[in-house]
């Protein structure tokens, strides 16, 4: 089935191929099964709406997030501050407007890069074998026997704070996970015939690789990083939170609820709203990340 | 199957190697000077330079990571940069406390991941098992140091049922033992101060569970559903078997594999947890000391923990996998697979 496909929408590979009719689109097949599951329907829908903000988020809001009004400190949510306001008198909500770019900014580009430099090593360990497949797996395996929360902020130590190198510390520390689905998905999928087929005619190790094999395990890399952008916003919060995240005066969820612990038995309602942005964001990128794995892959559906 | 033990043992050398260049690379290449930080801004360039010289910081990076490996191989992790204590008395005082929480989490959230997960399965689709999807989803999309303060506030702030934060109330801590206080004042026969103990610790160790057992309670679930859907089981019941122990002994006995598995896994997170709850409660465990140390620059603590906590995180796993033959006959270890 798959090596049909394959033939269908490759066929200038292999020559004058039997003429197949094209199957219908997978994308257009994922999408009717998603379009039934209303969990993951909410994911996408929370997914599009928090886009919109990160991107119109700045010029939205009631207040400057930045700008400290000392008379106005310590308000309890009112209907001129919709959330309070923080000991530093700045509007709550305006800051988590602001940080939602923060926080899906740092999430996406995190993702992305481990993506890609996982995808990298994982094809070369996949397809190559030995020992450098030995080699790179043997590092990932050092990286993966950290908890990924500690060799985080481990990186921030060494790097300092910042949403660049907190993208690096983020990235860095899920490497490991794709380069290993990468090649897992690597080894099964190169014992196709078609592989085989691609090899005999004559094509070069890069073109396999990126024409024949990373198509065909694409889809579990998207429910991969789907899933992925949900731990990379929790773990940018968790970096905030302890505070070795962003730089101040930016506005993040995690830092938000740092700054303020301390006052957590005082002021209490400081530290709900910015938690709660980060559960709703986690969590549509989790249903939506589910809703794909099971549209994509109808086995794994129970 | 020692033979197999012994090979994964050796295996490890080179995995924990690497671990430590990775972490000494970043520690003391990567990172910027710790003498303004450890010294205070004011510091002079003379003292600085003699504070480096003190702590062999100024020899070649070389000869700096063989003197940690020959350390480390003792025991000898140098000293903290703040109280010239040893970085292993540091991290030693502190560790039944992380300890303590992580077997108290690991029990909550394998006792109950399992048995939600297996009502779950049996009653699938009705209420119990839509709860528990809903359970299963929260507890792996909330961040864990929101839900430490999510308790904080409903259980100290507004019910006042429970503490916010340290292990036990300074009057009762027990002296000597173990570092365990649970322990300790059970052994002291002191009921007051374990009950005191026992409260400190609910809700820091029920935040630090919730995620791992979202997750085993998940996993059990699936793995329980594929294992009651199997030929035995009907075969099991036609024989007559009651279904509690269709349940119990033909159903989840074969579906414990993978959820040892998950179980094993998640011991390296629940560490990693460790570092943010131990924050959110202040609790004066290794996670919230090595917090600590990052914003202190106190690098040959930090250093030290890592190494510790993956030889820790690398000997479970290996653990799991020797479980493993014991639960599943059929695995024999030690042998090449084709």
């Amino acid at each position: 089935m798959a090596s049909k496909k394959v033939l269908a929408a490759d066929g200038a590979d292999v020559q004058e191929a039997v003429h197949i009719e094209k199957p219908e689109s997978r994308f257009k097949a994922m999408w009717d099964t998603l379009k039934k599951n209303k969990a993951a329907l909410f994911g996408l829908f929370v997914i599009i709406i928090l886009v919109i903000i990160a991107i119109i988020g700045p010029y939205i809001t009631p207040y400057d997030p930045n700008s400290q009004v000392m008379k106005e400190a310590y308000q309890s949510p009112s209907a001129s501050h919709w959330f309070g306001t923080d000991n530093l008198g700045r509007d709550i909500f305006s800051r988590i407007i602001v940080g939602t770019r923060v926080s899906l900014f740092v999430g996406i580009a995190a993702v992305a890069m481990s993506l890609l430099i996982g995808t990298i090593l994982g094809s070369i360990a996949g397809y190559f074998g030995g020992k450098i497949d030995a080699v790179i797996m043997r590092i990932m395996d050092m990286m993966l026997s950290i908890p990924s929360i500690l060799l985080a902020i481990t990186l921030m130590a060494a790097l300092g704070k910042g949403i660049d190198k907190a993208i690096i510390a983020i990235g860095v520390v899920s490497i490991p996970e794709y380069a290993r689905i990468i090649r897992s998905s690597i080894l099964s999928t190169k014992e196709n015939d078609y592989v085989a087929a691609a090899k005999v005619i004559g094509n070069s190790d890069r073109r396999i690789i990126f024409h024949h094999i990373i198509p065909n395990v694409v889809s579990s890399i998207v429910v991969r990083a789907t899933l992925g952008i949900s731990t990379a916003i929790l773990d940018t919060a968790a970096l905030g939170f302890l505070g070795l995240g962003v730089q101040p005066p930016t506005a993040e969820w995690g830092d938000m609820l740092g700054r303020v612990r301390s006052m957590i038995l005082v002021y209490p309602y400081m530290l709900i709203f910015p938690g709660l942005a980060i559960t709703l964001a986690v969590l549509a990128f989790n249903l939506f990340g589910d809703g794909l794995r099971d549209a994509l892959d109808p086995k794994s559906r129970s | 199957m020692i033979k197999y033990i012994i090979k994964r043992l050796l295996m490890l050398i080179p995995v924990l190697i690497g671990v430590s260049i990775i972490v000494f690379f970043l520690l003391r290449v990567c990172a910027p000077d710790p003498a303004p930080v450890v010294l205070g801004q004011h510091a002079t360039e003379a003292s600085m330079q003699e504070w480096r010289e003190a702590n062999g910081l100024n020899e070649n990076i070389v000869v700096q990571y063989v003197n940690f490996i020959k350390g480390a191989v003792t025991g000898d992790f140098g000293e903290s940069y703040y109280t010239n204590n040893s970085v292993l008395n540091e991290i030693g005082s502190r560790f039944p406390a992380t300890i303590e929480i992580a077997i108290f989490a690991i029990i909550v959230a394998t006792v109950f991941g399992i048995l939600i997960g297996v009502v779950a399965a049996v009653k699938k689709n009705s209420i119990i098992d839509n709860a528990s999807m809903v359970l299963s989803l929260v507890g792996v999309s909330i961040p864990i140091f929101w839900l430490g303060i999510l308790f904080i506030i409903l259980f100290v702030k507004i019910l006042g049922w429970l503490p916010a934060s340290g292990r036990i109330d300074s009057m009762l801590r027990p002296e000597g033992g173990t570092g365990f206080y649970l322990i300790d004042t059970l052994v002291q026969g002191d009921f007051e101060a374990f009950k005191n103990a026992l409260w400190h610790l609910i809700l820091p160790g029920v935040t630090l569970a919730l995620y791992t057992l979202a997750i085993i309670s998940r996993m059990t679930r699936s793995s329980m559903l594929d294992a009651l859907n199997q030929d035995y089981i009907r075969t099991a019941r036609s024989k007559g078997i009651g279904e509690g122990k269709v349940v119990l002994k033909h159903g989840l006995r074969n579906a414990l594999m993978p959820i040892v598995t998950v179980i094993g896994l998640q011991f390296g997170s629940l560490l990693g947890g460790a570092v943010l709850t131990e924050t959110v409660f202040a609790w004066p465990g290794i996670g919230s000391y090595t917090v600590e140390c990052i914003t202190k620059s106190d690098f040959p603590v930090i250093q030290a923990v890592v190494l510790i906590i993956a030889t820790i995180f690398v000997l479970m796993n290996l653990i799991v996998d020797i479980i493993y033959a014991f639960l599943d006959p059929r695995i024999k270890y030690g042998k090449r697979e084709s």
